[in-house]
């Protein structure tokens, strides 16, 4: 059987989630390896989602905003690019390959730019192949056995 | 009332907790008033083989220091785990992993090859490693085995309380003798010996607008003693830090280092560091970022230095 990644997707309702929702509108063909879960601004996203994400067996985990300046609540996608830049640092310190976590700027009218970027990363991800983090964690009931 | 049986081990753990229990100094007479010793291997005489004796639930209270870091720290988990009513992890590595689990970024042979091999101290034409068994001429010799992951007490078995620090502080340890001996524990599972607050309410430091644009480290530039550490662009572990333990660091002149792990409502106690942090770089610019990020040398070793056992991901991936 060929490996399908899955990918926990963080989507602002703003602008990402309803970009999404146009790709699919749109009828747009894409990967279907992104579980889409959807937060009121990507400023919502705290690290430990990213972490728990793949902690509980994620392959990738994909952080959509409103691009720089068109954040609804005017600075929330500020905070997570300085969030996700220094969490990068952490997942790199973890082992965690840097194609595994992504923080994109999708707008409400970028239903193609969507497509394309789940597209990209599933391919990034495939190649990669699983992440395996939830053996070293789940090991606590393995190491109590 | 029959006195109370009392027992404090310690599994990978560098002594400190004891000592810090001895520093409750003269009170440490009213512990023997009111609890007999039964283990206590730092400053008594019982044996492994004395607590195998015991039936099961004969210890009132242990207080369990230390991580999980080979076979034998998890054999007296267990063993303690059934002969004690109440299981208290002690201190940050039993709670958390604390600085053993550092060695999560790693794996055992590349332990090994530091220790054994390549530091510079180290004389070993041979190679030799320990070995879990040994055959000599009187028979054969076993060491516990040594693990590739160091874990907090609660993956082994269940546990009763937490008393978090690196070490709790004395006052916070006579506090939780009190509670025990007055039988005025909190519900199972909690954080005992410490604040449900956060540093930065417990820190007397003049606090304001918090906008840095750089990071700067102790070893190189001199705080101001009386500003808060983040606003002079200190790595500052306060913001996602249990209180409880007076703040002896930022008194001392030193950024909080996170010891009492995470506030209540934190799972991750790097993850939120990271949050807080991130949170008040004064920048916009996703190259300006990234420059300032560069300026935080070690994330993983500085948010979550007393917690990568204990944290989501628990060790680097292997």
């Amino acid at each position: 059987m060929t490996f399908e990644p899955k990918i926990v997707g963080i989507l602002c309702n703003w602008c990402s989630y309803t970009g999404a929702d146009l790709a699919g509108t749109a009828r747009i063909k894409y990967a279907p390896n992104v579980r889409v879960i959807r937060v009121m601004c990507s400023g919502r996203v705290d690290p430990q989602f990213v972490l728990k994400a793949f902690a509980d067996g994620a392959d990738g985990v994909l952080v959509a905003g409103c691009h720089p300046g068109d954040c609804h609540y005017i600075e929330g996608n500020y905070k997570a690019m300085r969030r996700m830049a220094l969490l990068k640092r952490l997942l790199a310190d973890y082992g965690i390959e840097p194609e595994r976590f992504r923080l994109e700027w999708v707008s409400a009218s970028e239903g193609e730019r969507w497509a394309s970027v789940v597209n990209g990363m599933t391919e990034e991800v495939r190649r990669l192949g699983p992440a395996r983090l939830r053996e070293q964690t789940r090991g606590k009931s393995a190491f109590v056995a | 009332m029959a006195k109370l049986k009392l027992a404090s081990y310690w599994a990978a753990a560098c002594g400190g907790c004891d000592t810090a229990i001895l520093d409750i100094h003269e009170k440490i007479l009213d512990l023997a008033a009111a609890a007999d010793i039964v283990l206590w291997p730092i400053a008594t005489d019982f044996k492994y083989a004395d607590v195998d004796a015991m039936p099961d639930g004969h210890i009132d209270v242990t207080l369990f220091h230390g991580a999980i870091r080979n076979s034998e720290n998890k054999h007296l988990a267990k063993l303690l785990r059934a002969k004690s009513k109440t299981l208290v992890a002690f201190g940050s590595c039993a709670h958390l992993g604390g600085i053993p689990a550092l060695a999560n970024l790693f794996n055992k042979a590349q332990v090994f090859d530091r220790v054994y091999r390549k530091s510079p101290s180290t004389d070993n034409p041979q190679g030799v490693e320990p070995q879990p068994t040994t055959a000599v001429p009187e028979g054969k010799l076993t060491i516990p085995e040594f693990y590739d992951t160091v874990r907090p007490l609660d993956h082994v078995v269940d546990v009763d309380y937490y008393v978090p620090g690196c070490p709790p502080t004395p006052k916070q340890i006579w506090n939780v003798v009190t509670a025990i001996v007055g039988g005025q524990l909190p519900p199972r599972g909690s954080v005992v010996g410490a604040s449900d607050k956060t540093q930065c309410d417990e820190c007397q430091r003049k606090k304001n607008d918090k906008k840095v644009l750089g990071f700067k480290r102790i070893a190189t530039t001199a705080p101001d003693p009386d500003t808060c550490f983040l606003e002079q662009g200190f790595i500052c572990m306060g913001p996602v830090t249990r209180g409880g333990c007076d703040t002896r660091c930022q008194l001392s002149g030193v950024a909080c280092r996170g010891c009492y792990g995470p506030p209540p409502g934190v799972i991750d106690q790097g993850a939120k560091a990271i949050s807080a942090i991130a949170s008040i770089i004064e920048a916009k610019d996703e190259a300006e970022v990234e420059r300032i990020m560069e300026e935080i040398p070690d994330p993983l070793r500085s948010f979550n230095r007393f917690g990568i056992g204990g944290s989501l991901l628990v060790r680097k991936a292997l």
